[in-house]
C-alpha cells in the first residue's frame, strides 16, 4: 500500500521505507516560492558583500540592526537541539527521541543560518579568523564566536548520521558503518553540545549585560557574568522545546500526518512551561533589582527609559506578562488537559516573547539616548537586510523540507500511521 | 585626580594625555571637526551619506537650558572619543584586541587593520564616538594630493575613532630625539582640533603634569566630565562657569523628553 501511495514520486528510492510522501512534482511546486525568496536573498547578500554595508540602513548609532536581533532570536529558538539532546542522552527522557532528529535539523538550520548572516553583517568577513588568532578573552563576543563555531561543528556531526541513515545512502557499507560509529558517540556530543550551548546562549545575554555605557542594558551579576547571562540561558532552554513543538506541529499539518504522539507534545509543553515559569520569576526579580538598585545607583530613573515612544512601558508588560507568564501557565498546567491547538498557540506566544526580549536588548538599547543632549533614534531596515534574513528563513524551510522528505526525522511516524 | 593607566613611559616619565574644553568659549563653529577630518584623512562622504552614516571623529552637539526666549541659552559640546581610562567599554568588548590602551600615554587606540567590523565597540560606547566606514574611501580627483602622509587610510568595513592625533605625538617624539631630548616639551604635541580652535577653547596636555595648564583647568571648580557616573573615567574634561551647563553632563536623558524634546 505504501509503495502504491509513493508511486507518483520519482524519487521513491530516496524516501524512507514505510512512510508516505507527496508526489515529487507537488513537492517541487511547494518549494518554488521559497526558492524565489532564496534567490532574492542571495542577490541582497551579494550586494552587501560587493558594495558594502552601505546597502543596509544601519548607521553609526544603530551599529547593530535587524540582523543581530534576528540572529539572537533564531539562536535562542534553535536551543531545542541542545536541550532535547541533553534531555534524551543525559537525563534519559526517552520519550523525546520522537523529536530528537527534527530538533537536530532545526538546530543546524538556526545556527548555520545565524553564522551565515553574521558573515554578511561584519564589515570584513575575511578577517573572521582573527578572533581565533588573537582573541580578547575578556570579550563576551569572543566566547560567543568560539562556542557557536564549535557547536555548529557538533550539530553537523549530529546531523551526519541522520543523513547517512537515508535509504539510498545506507546501501553504501562505509556510510552505514560511519553512521553506526557516530551514533555511539552521540551522548558525548550531547554533553559537549550542552556545555557549549550554555556558554554561548549566556554570552549572547552577556553581550548586552556588560555594556556599562548603556544603563538600560547593563546588569550587575555574579563574578564576570551579568544576570542577562543566566537569563538568556534559561529563556533559550524554555523557548527551544516550544519551538520544537511548534515546528513539529507545522510539519504535521503541512504533511497531513501524525508525526508524534500527543504525550510528546504534552511533555514538550510541560518542560517549556516549567522553565518559562522559572524564567519569568527570575526576569521579574532581575527587572525589579535593575529598576530599584542598578539604575538609581547611576543617578537615573528606571522609568525614564520607558518614556520614549514607541518603546513605552507596554513593552516590559508584554515581555514578562503577556508573552511570559500567560503562556508559561498554559503550557505548565494545560499540558495534560488542553487540546494540542492551545499548546501550539502558547508555544507561539513563548517564541514571540523570546524574540521580543532579544529585540529589547538589541534595538531598544541602541535607540535610547545616553547623553542628555543626545537624541532618541529609530531605524528601519533596508530591503537588503530583510531579504538577507528571509534568505535564511527560505534556506531553513528548504533544508527542513528536504530532510523531512528523505530522512527519518520522526521515528514515531510509521507507528502513528498504523494506529 | 587621574588613576588607571599612569604607567611610566619608556623614558621613565609618566604620561596621561587629556583635554579640557571650555564650552563657555566654544561657538560651535565646527573648525575642530573640519581640522580633524583633514588631518586624519577622513574621506568626503558620498552623496547618500547622512549625519548618521558619515564619519565625524569630532562631533559638535548643541544643548540648551530648556527655557523660552529671551531666557534661552545654548551651549556646544565638541564630543570625540573620551579616552576612558577605567575599563574603557570599547576595549574589553572587542573580540580580537583591535582596541588597545597605550600604557605609556593612556591613549585608547584603534587598530583598523585588525578590526573585523563587528561594531560591538560602537554599540558599547556611550558617547557614540566610534564610526564605521560604510563606504570605500574615495577622494575627488586631485584631492588625494592633500592627504596627510603620516596617517594611514582606513578601508571599508572597519571602525575608527579619535586617537588624539597619535601620529603628531610620534612626530613630536622624533623631533625631540633629533634634538637630543628624551622627552617632548609641553605644547609640542597637540591634536589638530586643539590647534584649529579659533577661540582657544581647547587645552591639551599631560594630566599628570601638575605644572601644566590642562592639569590646572581639569582641577578647577568649573571642570566636569560627561557621563562621569558610568565610571569609565573619561580623559576629556569640559569647563563652564554656568551651573546649568555643568549639570547637563549628568542629566537624565529622559528629562529632555519631559521638556518636549523631539524623539528623532
Amino acid at each position: 500500500m505504501d509503495r502504491n501511495r509513493n508511486n507518483g514520486t520519482k524519487d521513491i528510492r530516496l524516501v524512507a521505507r514505510g512512510v508516505n510522501r507527496m508526489p515529487f512534482g507537488k513537492f517541487l511546486y511547494l518549494l518554488v516560492p521559497w526558492l524565489i525568496i532564496l534567490a532574492i536573498g542571495m542577490y541582497a547578500i551579494f550586494l552587501c558583500l560587493a558594495k558594502g554595508l552601505n546597502q543596509t540602513n544601519m548607521d553609526n548609532r544603530f551599529a547593530f540592526g535587524v540582523w543581530i536581533f534576528l540572529d539572537l532570536s533564531i539562536i535562542a529558538l534553535g536551543a531545542g537541539a541542545f536541550f532535547t539532546g541533553f534531555l534524551v542522552y543525559i537525563l534519559k527522557r526517552e520519550e523525546l527521541r520522537a523529536v530528537l532528529n527534527s530538533a537536530v535539523v532545526i538546530g543546524f538550520i538556526c545556527y548555520s543560518g545565524a553564522i551565515l548572516v553574521l558573515m554578511v553583517d561584519v564589515g570584513q568577513p575575511l578577517r573572521a579568523w582573527f578572533t581565533f588568532w588573537h582573541p580578547n578573552i575578556h570579550s563576551m563576543l569572543t566566547e560567543v564566536t568560539f562556542c557557536i563555531t564549535c557547536y555548529l561543528v557538533v550539530l553537523s556531526v549530529e546531523y551526519a548520521p541522520i543523513v547517512l541513515r537515508n535509504k539510498k545512502l545506507k546501501e553504501v557499507p562505509a556510510f552505514l558503518a560511519m553512521q553506526y560509529e557516530l551514533h555511539r558517540i552521540m551522548p558525548v556530543l550531547a554533553g559537549v553540545g550542552t556545555f557549549l550551548s550554555f556558554f554561548h546562549q549566556g554570552s549572547l545575554g552577556g553581550l548586552f549585560g556588560v555594556l556599562q555605557g548603556h544603563p538600560f542594558a547593563f546588569r550587575e551579576g555574579l563574578a564576570i557574568w551579568p544576570t542577562t547571562f543566566f537569563l538568556f540561558i534559561i529563556s533559550a532552554a524554555a523557548a527551544g522545546p516550544s519551538f520544537i513543538l511548534l515546528t513539529t506541529w507545522i510539519a504535521s499539518r503541512v504533511s497531513r500526518k501524525r508525526l508524534v504522539s500527543d504525550n510528546v507534545f504534552a511533555l514538550l509543553a510541560r518542560i517549556s512551561g516549567s522553565l518559562l515559569v522559572v524564567y519569568v520569576m527570575l526576569k521579574s526579580i532581575d527587572t525589579l533589582t535593575w529598576l530599584n538598585r542598578t539604575v538609581p545607583s547611576l543617578g537615573l530613573s528606571g522609568i525614564g527609559f520607558f518614556l520614549w515612544a514607541p518603546f513605552n512601558i507596554w513593552i516590559l508588560f508584554a515581555e514578562i506578562i503577556v508573552f511570559g507568564l500567560v503562556p508559561s501557565l498554559f503550557l505548565l498546567f494545560g499540558s495534560g488537559r488542553l487540546r494540542t491547538g492551545w499548546l501550539v498557540a502558547s508555544s507561539v506566544m513563548v517564541c514571540c516573547g523570546i524574540v521580543l526580549n532579544r529585540f529589547v536588548m538589541t534595538i531598544q538599547t541602541l535607540s535610547l539616548p545616553t547623553m542628555s543632549f543626545d537624541r532618541f533614534m529609530i531605524y528601519t531596515p533596508s530591503w537588503q537586510e530583510i531579504a538577507a534574513f528571509l534568505f535564511v528563513v527560505a534556506y531553513g524551510v528548504i533544508i527542513y523540507s528536504l530532510s523531512f522528505r528523505y530522512l527519518r526525522l520522526f521515528p514515531q511516524e510509521i507507528e502513528m500511521k498504523v494506529n | 585626580m587621574t588613576n588607571g593607566n599612569q604607567v611610566k613611559s619608556l623614558t621613565g616619565k609618566k604620561h596621561n594625555f587629556g583635554m579640557v574644553i571650555d564650552v563657555d568659549r566654544c561657538t560651535g563653529c565646527g573648525a575642530c571637526m573640519i581640522a580633524c577630518a583633514v588631518e586624519n584623512n577622513v574621506p568626503p562622504g558620498p552623496v547618500d551619506a547622512t549625519d548618521r552614516t558619515g564619519i565625524t571623529l569630532m562631533r559638535v552637539y548643541k544643548a540648551d537650558n530648556g527655557m523660552d526666549f529671551p531666557d534661552n541659552e545654548s551651549v556646544f559640546f565638541p564630543v570625540s572619543c573620551q579616552q576612558c581610562e577605567h575599563h574603557p567599554p570599547c576595549v574589553s568588548v572587542c573580540p580580537q584586541n583591535a582596541v588597545e590602551v597605550d600604557p605609556a600615554t593612556g591613549i585608547v587606540g584603534q587598530i583598523p587593520v585588525r578590526c573585523l567590523g563587528c561594531r560591538y565597540c560602537m554599540a558599547a560606547c556611550p558617547y557614540h564616538a566610534r564610526y564605521f566606514n560604510w563606504w570605500d574611501p574615495v577622494w575627488p580627483e586631485g584631492m588625494e594630493r592633500s592627504l596627510n602622509p603620516d596617517v594611514s587610510l582606513r578601508m571599508r568595513g572597519v571602525v575608527e575613532k579619535c586617537n588624539f592625533c597619535f601620529h603628531r605625538l610620534q612626530a613630536a617624539r622624533e623631533k625631540a630625539a633629533a634634538e637630543g631630548r628624551d622627552e617632548i616639551k609641553e605644547g609640542e604635541y597637540i591634536p589638530a582640533c586643539v590647534e584649529s580652535c579659533p577661540t582657544s577653547a581647547m587645552t591639551f596636555g599631560d594630566l599628570l603634569d601638575e605644572g601644566s595648564e590642562v592639569y590646572r583647568l581639569a582641577q578647577s571648580n568649573g571642570s566636569f566630565r560627561i557621563l562621569e557616573r558610568l565610571g569609565t573615567g573619561p580623559k576629556i574634561y569640559y569647563f563652564s562657569e554656568r551651573e546649568w551647563v555643568r549639570n547637563i553632563a549628568e542629566k537624565d536623558p529622559a528629562s529632555a523628553l519631559k521638556r518636549g524634546a523631539t524623539t528623532d
